[in-house]
């Protein structure tokens, strides 16, 4: 049995109204900027089911416009994310969309910086907590507690190898790894989430192995 | 070291010869690898968070929330007029808490405990007795620890959430973990610190989620105060030691069966209960029209 976080009773400090439509929604567009790793200069935000029909009341357009500018559930510029957007030059669109057969506080976020683009599908779960089910079309599962190594990689016998064998010289444990691809032999993604944090010398030892054709870590979020 | 029930928690103290709120600092130390000292400080900063989520909310003049505004305003200015009822345990309680509710409503900073429809119920409660019973912060914390393992062992038993079980799961632990802490800063024993829980989710057993509009508005915010009312009459029973016949375990595990038995209209859903009446399908009407996508 899990242990129950006493300041998850007492607790989240967050900006109301609701923790699910709006803390978890922050996050949500938290974790899409830290998966993107530079500032969001365009977003294109689809919202599902419960989203879609109730954001306006517990302002879960706000709370991802906040999230995608990197606050965090509990700042108190939240309610001010339009007009900072604005000033800070991030340009957003919203739109009803049915992601399929997903949790009803679902939505996807093609998140554009000034160099690259990803595109984050996540659920907020209750609570403020939130799991990212996809990402750029790849199957994952990550609810940001732990520290995340995702590779893009060309789909070839050893590569994992090769992957888990660079965490286990930097001496870090892995605690989930999914392993998924598109294709055989194309592109296939590696995402291994991990109780100690990645350091930059591990991510470049990655990166030099010759099928890696992007690595990125996430932090917890 | 695991908290599963009240009665566990007890014999953990037992055990342990340490009070309830020694117990659940060191459970939390244990579980996230920091010190007890460091639990107390940073309940002492959610304890901060909550006094400024009362001032905040008794100037909220409402512009962001949709169908409430001015809550604690309108109280407080009724009170100083000399309209209202009652003491200023039982006045504050209510003004704290519509306070904390209409802020939440407002886009504000709060602590949700156990959730964010229900964040003004322990304020309320909690810090009306603490100004009555001019207890210091050191006391303040030690109650919101104790209040914290009244909330583990009705999360680690049953639902918290009004979706699942409906309004008894929030704002009932709410006022069943105000209740608790009241009666710690007020003295009382651990046994009285469990019956006052009880007799607090007693009285909201059967109470169902069904807010207006989808929104955490009404009658979410002034069932906030009338719960931080339900849990100071709870404390004073338990402190005169009037028993609450049926253990607080039992009564989660009642409160998870009702919460079962409850229809899913009634679940948060907004299409039962208030939201289904002809008020209410008229105001979520006008809400969905002003705010299509």
């Amino acid at each position: 049995m899990a242990q129950i976080g006493l300041f998850d009773i007492v607790g989240p400090i967050m900006v109301g109204p609701s923790s699910s439509h709006t803390a978890g929604a922050v996050r949500l567009g938290l974790a899409a900027r830290k998966i993107l790793g530079s500032e969001v200069k365009r977003a294109k935000i689809e919202l599902h089911g419960s989203f879609a029909a109730t954001y306006w009341g517990h302002r879960t357009d706000v709370a991802l416009i906040a999230g995608l500018l990197g606050m965090g559930m509990d700042d108190e510029r939240i309610p001010r994310a339009r007009e900072l957007a604005h000033a800070a030059g991030l340009e957003y669109s919203f739109a009803a969309a049915d992601l399929g057969d997903v949790h009803p506080n679902s939505v996807r976020i093609y998140a554009q910086g000034s160099a690259d683009a990803v595109t984050v599908s996540g659920s907020s779960i209750g609570g403020g907590r939130i799991n990212i089910f996809d990402l750029d079309g790849f199957e994952v599962a990550v609810d940001g507690t732990y520290w995340v190594l995702l590779t893009k990689h060309r789909d070839r016998p050893g590569v994992i190898s090769e992957v888990t064998k660079v965490l286990a010289v930097h001496g870090i444990n892995i605690a989930f790894l999914d392993v998924s691809r598109k294709t055989r032999g194309l592109d296939a993604l590696l995402l291994a989430q991990t109780d100690d944090p990645i350091p930059d010398l591990a991510v470049e030892h990655v990166r030099r192995i010759p099928e890696v054709t992007a690595v990125r870590t996430l932090p917890c979020f | 070291m695991q908290i599963t029930s009240a009665g566990q928690l007890l014999e953990l103290c037992a055990q342990r010869a340490q009070g309830l709120a020694r117990v659940v600092a060191e459970y939390e130390a244990f579980r996230s690898s920091i010190t007890v000292q460091e639990v107390r400080e940073r309940m002492g900063e959610t304890l901060q968070v909550m006094r400024v989520s009362v001032e905040k909310g008794r100037e909220d003049q409402g512009r962001l929330s949709h169908l409430i505004n001015g809550y604690g305003r309108l109280f407080e200015q009724a009170g100083r007029e000399g309209r209202l009822l009652g003491g200023s345990l039982f006045r504050n309680a209510i003004l704290y808490a519509l306070s904390v509710g209409q802020y939440n409503a407002s886009l504000g900073r709060i602590v949700a405990c156990p959730t964010a429809g229900s964040c003004g119920v322990v304020p309320g409660a909690l810090l009306a007795a603490a100004e009555e019973l001019e207890s210091s912060d050191e006391e303040l914390i030690e109650a919101l620890l104790v209040m914290g393992g009244v909330g583990i062992v009705s999360a680690a038993q049953g639902p918290i959430s009004g979706a699942e079980g409906g309004c008894q799961a929030e704002c009932g632990v709410a006022s069943s973990m105000a209740a608790a802490a009241v009666v710690n800063l007020a003295g009382g024993s651990p046994e009285q610190v469990f019956s006052a829980a009880s007799l607090a989710l007693q009285s909201h057993l059967g109470l169902v989620c069904d807010p207006l509009a989808s929104l955490v508005e009404v009658p979410c915010v002034t069932r906030n105060a009338t719960s931080a009312a339900v849990a100071l009459s709870a404390a004073n029973m338990a402190l005169a030691g009037i028993p609450a016949v049926v253990p607080y375990d039992e009564v989660v595990g009642a409160m998870k069966a009702i919460g079962r038995a409850m229809p899913e209209s009634l679940r948060e859903t907004s299409l039962g209960g208030l939201a289904a009446t002809p008020t209410g399908k008229r105001l979520a009407q006008e809400m969905r029209e002003r705010h299509q996508l």
